[in-house]
């Protein structure tokens, strides 16, 4: 006969307030097979679990019902609690009367009836649950760091530093990300480049890292501890081994006008290049798209002028298959376009541009030499119109969230074209100034104080061009009143948006995104990095948008996770896997074509003479993930889930 | 005077989506009528049919099967067996009996807190207007205590 305690906690007023707690338990008292029920104000408080742990020893329990918040917020707690007290944890489950009841109801008596109902439902699982020993499974001791912006390579490094492996995985050809793109970085003005090259140069010569640029993750396969990545080298037409980096292909290639991404379209390129000067790897790869030798087949100059004879025109994609124990997901943002503010002309006057437009003219080794030019005629603006909030906090139009770096970039911006053009005039237009961080709020009132920034709160209706320059048409809310300002360059604080390709990545590697694309933490403030997936952290502006300070932390937090993890030779995993019946198993194999993880093997079933009689299904706990798709299309009915079993969740429904 | 039909539902929902999005709108405090019972399975995949008749057998007037979106399958591809499943077992509803308007699939992502709040208000008022699913129950209740016809 059952003895299952049951042990209801008020959460304070969380749960009592609208559960009548003590009635509760005195209905689960009378319950069949509950030896013990009682209500307590924190059950997860010392003295709540005290209080399970004394009665499992003294009242002899079989298992345990905590009815309290969601398992997804405290199981863990209360399953160590229960072995601790001598009780297989498995033994345990929690009855969710707080997220899934007392939070969504107000009428106490509805909410009273529903939570017994949920309590007695769990409780006839709990008297089906069977002792279960967690799986162990080796941990392969190397890690991945996708993307290599600053949050990626300070994963990477963090991790490499403490002695693990790491591969790091970057889409283009040089590690830095948009930080690399930058001028200055507030609220310092420190030379963006200054800070984050040392540490490019650092993350690719690093012993224990090993740094594909150009690279692409295609597939990942596996679980926490054992992953399988598949990555594709993109073919860069250039043996990285044997170019130098001289430089020399770059200078001779005929094709020149192609635009820059680096310099967001700002200054040109040839077909052959590396992004910027300063790229790692220092080494060229031709844009087969705009290559003429590709295009008409005829040209081959670099080919030619290469001392190394490093250009390989006939190179293939290739392909590398890698095992690591952990994943940190650092892929960054993109900007928005801003094709949906056709008021504002973004693309039809070159004098409009975006925010990263202003870095690279702003940046010492931008187009303009760091020069404030306005593109249109290579003049310096006398009046420079920021328009922030353009795509972000614009539910109507463009994104609901704010972006949260504009208010600072732009603040900079301002700064930076007084500090270049100094009888200047800067105005920003504004929705709110959100300085929030240290030293932030300090540097805007800088900006206006001592760099005369005019700050209009207010949106802007409409630019249009006339004599020369573009009328920016706005409202001061402040003031009550619509004015004009007459500028030479208007500059968009555009949003920032997850990459374009996020939410199919999320789906190669697993992980959630969010309505906007970002991706999903466990848990919004106890369990930022880490994903619902096991093993696959989040660093930087993937998760949503971030300036490089909160990158950067994020970057060394998930990189914490990634050692904690690799710290072990064996990792627990919960043992919920589906077992199979040989004696009951025809052999249909219906569940070994429906597995996605390719957990099911043939086994062979002989007699006593080694004569083969049949073959059966043979679930690999290792690989099994526990989803339990085989078990419900069994057609003998011969295999079960471990933790779900169908007697467990027949028993939880009878008990509804 | 009689007390307004309350509708009885079973929710079988995957533990990664449709529980963790349940949860959301707990702790987003959003209200929803207080008619559903989940039971948190590992994935959709999980969900045999013979769940939904029990749980139709032993009481409830509706059965909302619910996990994540296609495509964002923690498991990769337990919701698309589920979702293959269910369109096999509705062809086979009206045989045995039970309008297919009494159960619902919904696919309702961790994000999506007030769109389960949505869900359950919407079936419950779906429900009242049908009325207690007695058929099937009278019928069992038939089949195991036949003395008392």
């Amino acid at each position: 006969m059952a003895r299952i305690g049951v042990f209801i906690c008020h959460c304070g007023e969380n749960i009592a307030g609208t559960v009548d707690c003590a009635r509760v338990a005195a209905e689960l008292s009378n319950h069949p097979g509950v030896a013990y029920a009682v209500d307590y104000k924190y059950m997860c408080s010392d003295p709540g679990q005290e209080q399970i742990r004394r009665a499992i020893r003294e009242r002899k329990l079989s298992g345990v019902v905590v009815a309290a918040c969601s398992p997804r917020m405290h199981e863990t707690t209360f399953r160590r609690v229960c072995s601790e007290a001598g009780l297989n944890p498995y033994l345990c489950e929690m009855a969710n009367i707080r997220e899934q009841c007392s939070w969504v109801h107000t009428d106490k008596e509805e909410a009273t009836i529903k939570a017994i109902e949920i309590i007695r439902s769990m409780v006839e699982k709990v008297k089906r649950n069977s002792e279960l020993t967690p799986i162990e499974v080796p941990v392969t001791r190397r890690a991945m760091v996708i993307g290599g912006g600053i949050a990626g390579i300070q994963a990477a490094l963090d991790i490499a530093n403490a002695g693990h492996e790491v591969v790091l995985v970057e889409r283009t050809l040089s590690l830095g990300g948009h930080m690399a793109q930058l001028s200055e970085t507030f609220p310092t003005l420190d030379c963006s480049q200054c800070i984050l090259t040392p540490r490019m140069v650092e993350a690719a010569q690093h012993p224990k890292i090993k740094l594909y640029t150009y690279a692409e993750v295609e597939e990942v396969t596996g679980f926490i501890g054992n992953f399988q990545v598949r990555v594709r080298l993109k073919s860069r037409y250039v043996d990285v081994d044997k170019c130098t980096g001289c430089g020399e292909c770059m200078t001779k290639c005929p094709s020149r006008k192609i635009p820059s991404e680096f310099d967001c379209g700002l200054g040109n390129r040839t077909a052959i290049y590396t992004p910027f000067p300063q790229a790692v790897p220092n080494k060229p790869a031709i844009d087969r798209e705009n290559c003429i030798y590709f295009k008409t087949g005829k040209c081959g100059v670099c080919a030619k002028v290469c001392p190394t004879g490093a250009i390989n025109y006939e190179m293939k994609d290739e392909i590398v298959e890698l095992e690591v124990g952990a994943i940190v997901v650092a892929t960054g943002f993109d900007v928005q376009d801003t094709d949906i503010y056709g008021e504002y002309g973004y693309g039809r006057y070159p004098d409009v541009i975006t925010g990263l437009q202003f870095e690279r003219l702003a940046s010492a080794s931008g187009p303009t030499g760091g020069k404030i030019l306005r593109p249109s005629d290579g003049q310096e603006p006398g009046t420079v119109v920021f328009i922030q909030c353009v795509g972000s906090r614009d539910s109507s139009k463009g994104l609901k969230y704010c972006s949260k770096i504009c208010c600072m970039y732009t603040a900079k911006h301002a700064m930076l074209y007084k500090h270049k053009v100094h009888d200047g005039q800067a105005h920003v237009f504004y929705m709110d100034i959100r300085a929030a961080g240290k030293g932030y709020d300090e540097f805007t009132r800088r900006g206006i104080e001592e760099d005369h920034t005019c700050y209009v709160r207010g949106r802007v209706s409409k630019i249009y061009p006339q004599c020369g320059e573009l009328i920016v048409r706005g409202a001061d809310t402040l003031l009550g009143k619509p004015m004009e300002i007459a500028a030479d360059l208007v500059v968009l604080a555009t949003a920032a948006i997850p990459k374009s390709d996020a939410r199919q990545f999320a789906q190669i590697v697993g992980i959630g995104y969010d309505e906007n694309g970002f991706f999903n933490e466990a848990h919004p403030k106890l369990r930022p990095v880490e994903t619902a997936t096991a093993g696959v952290f989040l660093a930087g502006a993937c998760q949503g948008p971030k300036d490089i300070p909160e990158s950067v932390s994020q970057g060394s937090a998930a990189a914490s996770k990634v050692l904690a993890l690799l710290s072990r030779n064996e990792l627990e995993r919960e043992p919920v896997v589906a077992m199979v019946n040989p004696e009951t198993c025809s052999g249909c194999w219906s569940c070994l074509q429906a597995c996605p993880f390719k957990a099911i093997e043939k086994k062979e079933i002989r007699d006593r003479n080694g004569k083969v009689i049949k073959y059966v299904a043979q679930v690999n706990p290792g690989m099994c993930q526990g989803c339990g798709t085989c078990v419900a299309l069994c057609r003998s009915n011969s295999i079960d889930l471990a933790g779900y079993s169908e007697r467990q969740i027949f028993g939880q429904v009878m008990g509804l | 005077m009689t007390k307004e039909f309350e509708p009885k539902i079973v929710a079988f929902v995957c533990t990664y989506c449709t529980y963790a999005g349940a949860d959301l709108a707990g702790t987003s405090r959003l209200k929803y009528a207080p008619n559903v019972r989940i039971v948190k399975l590992p994935c959709t995949g999980r969900i045999s049919p013979m769940f939904i008749l029990k749980a139709l057998q032993k009481g409830a007037d509706g059965v909302l099967i619910s996990g994540c979106h296609p495509g964002d399958c923690h498991f990769t591809s337990g919701n698309l067996h589920a979702r293959r499943r269910w369109t096999v077992f509705r062809s086979l509803l009206n045989f045995v009996g039970i309008p297919d308007e009494r159960i619902w699939v919904s696919w309702i992502s961790a994000a999506e807190g007030n769109k389960f709040a949505e869900i359950i208000n919407e079936m419950t008022e779906k429900l009242k207007t049908l009325g207690p699913f007695e058929p099937y129950k009278t019928l069992i209740r038939d089949i195991e205590s036949p003395a008392e016809i």
